[in-house]
């Protein structure tokens, strides 16, 4: 039950996008066309998850008892971000490269999304409030909560490219053009997920 | 020196980050919900940028060409700690209200692009006025946001009251605005910039 609220509560109702303001950039700019949207969430699924499970194990056995957690939190998980990443491309390589040819160009896009970072920095910092007591996320509500995310963001990056490939036969006045319209379209969205609120 | 100006310059209008190179949505679309917390992320963006330019100009002899990018981004995420340390030190309020988007300056694109684009090519004082001009635009941007966002959501501009309660608009204060209202705001640049041609 408790995963269940977690999951709705990150999908639906706190959405990434169009509530936390986390990785726009890839909502921009890789929203063109379905496809290509379906890729990025892949690949942001795979790497949110797996980043938040290292930095979690990090910031608990390495930078906690030796008390760097205040100050190194950010510098040590943007690095392990960064590797990670890095490390995934080679590693699918060699193992999948069906998969790797699938994700391979979206994979050292995702090192700048704030979104990772942003994940893993909220997990191991902010108190949660699910079944009435506050208490600092376990190592499995971490995970639960990072595939929510993940998975809230494919969602939204999905619906938005199936808009967008709309728009682009519509005839936008001249200064709308682009990004106007397609951020105008962004807020009418997040409008619709603020339809949510309060389900959980 | 008219060439030092261009590069203070060009950051503020002709290359704004914002408005005109669309980098740092993320910062832009979540903390303008008022005028102050805007200038306070622009702000403090700027100290980074201004900063981590310097360091990255002066230290561009040392570091080797194929690791650039992480060294790069250790420089950076260093002043992040030290802003991050200093705003809650001192300006507790502003930095629980920016929470998270502090430590996330370290993935704002206009710090790392800078560095990349010009102070890892230039000296030190084009490579300041770069950072400040640059962080100047972010600032500027980020204000008029928020004041627009501020006053037709709550009906006052850095806090002070103009209109009544019952002008209010929620929903500019709320996500969708944010997006609605950069929306426009660059509408209306692109459509300047087109007949100005």
């Amino acid at each position: 039950m408790k995963y269940l609220i977690i999951i709705l509560s990150t999908i639906l109702v706190n959405n990434v996008i169009f509530s936390q303001f986390l990785g726009i950039c890839p909502f921009l700019g890789t929203s063109k066309k379905t496809s290509t949207a379906l890729g990025m969430g892949a690949a942001v699924i795979f790497v949110l998850t797996l980043a938040t499970l290292v930095t979690w194990l990090v910031n608990q056995y390495i930078l906690i008892p030796l008390g760097l957690d205040k100050f190194m939190q950010t510098i040590a998980f943007i690095l392990i971000i960064a590797a990670l990443v890095q490390m995934v491309e080679i590693i699918l390589k060699k193992i999948s490269p069906s998969l790797y040819t699938a994700l391979g160009v979206f994979l050292p896009l995702i090192t700048t999304n704030c979104a990772v970072l942003g994940v893993s920095l909220t997990v191991v910092t902010k108190e949660f409030n699910y079944g009435g007591v506050a208490h600092m996320l376990s190592l499995g509500e971490s995970i639960v909560y990072a595939v929510g995310i993940a998975i809230g963001f494919a969602l939204a990056l999905i619906i938005f490219a199936g808009v967008r490939e709309h728009i682009d036969l519509m005839e936008p006045p001249k200064g709308m053009k682009g990004t106007p319209i397609a951020l105008i379209t962004a807020g009418i969205l997040a409008l619709a997920f603020m339809g949510f609120t309060g389900i959980v | 020196m008219s060439n030092n100006l261009k590069t203070f310059t060009k950051g503020l209008i002709k290359e704004n980050p914002i408005l005109v190179l669309l980098l740092g949505c993320c910062p832009t679309l979540a903390t303008t919900t008022s005028a102050i917390n805007g200038m306070s992320m622009g702000l403090a963006t700027t100290f980074v940028l201004v900063l981590s330019n310097i360091f990255i100009s002066l230290l561009k002899g040392f570091i080797p060409d194929k690791v650039r990018i992480p060294c790069f981004i250790v420089v950076i995420a260093s002043f992040v700690t030290l802003v991050q340390l200093l705003m809650q030190a001192y300006v507790p309020d502003i930095y629980e209200t920016l929470g998270l988007f502090i430590p996330l300056i370290v993935v704002n694109c206009i710090v790392l692009g800078r560095a990349e684009a010009f102070a890892s090519k230039n000296p030190v004082w084009p490579s300041l006025l770069d950072g400040l001009g640059m962080g100047l635009g972010f600032t500027l941007a980020l204000t008029l946001l928020g004041c627009i966002r501020e006053f037709l959501g709550s009906g006052s501009i850095f806090g002070l009251t103009i209109l009544p309660e019952t002008a209010n608009i929620l929903v500019f204060i709320l996500p969708p605005g944010a997006f609605i209202c950069l929306g426009f705001v660059i509408a209306i640049v692109n459509q300047f910039k087109k007949e100005s041609h």
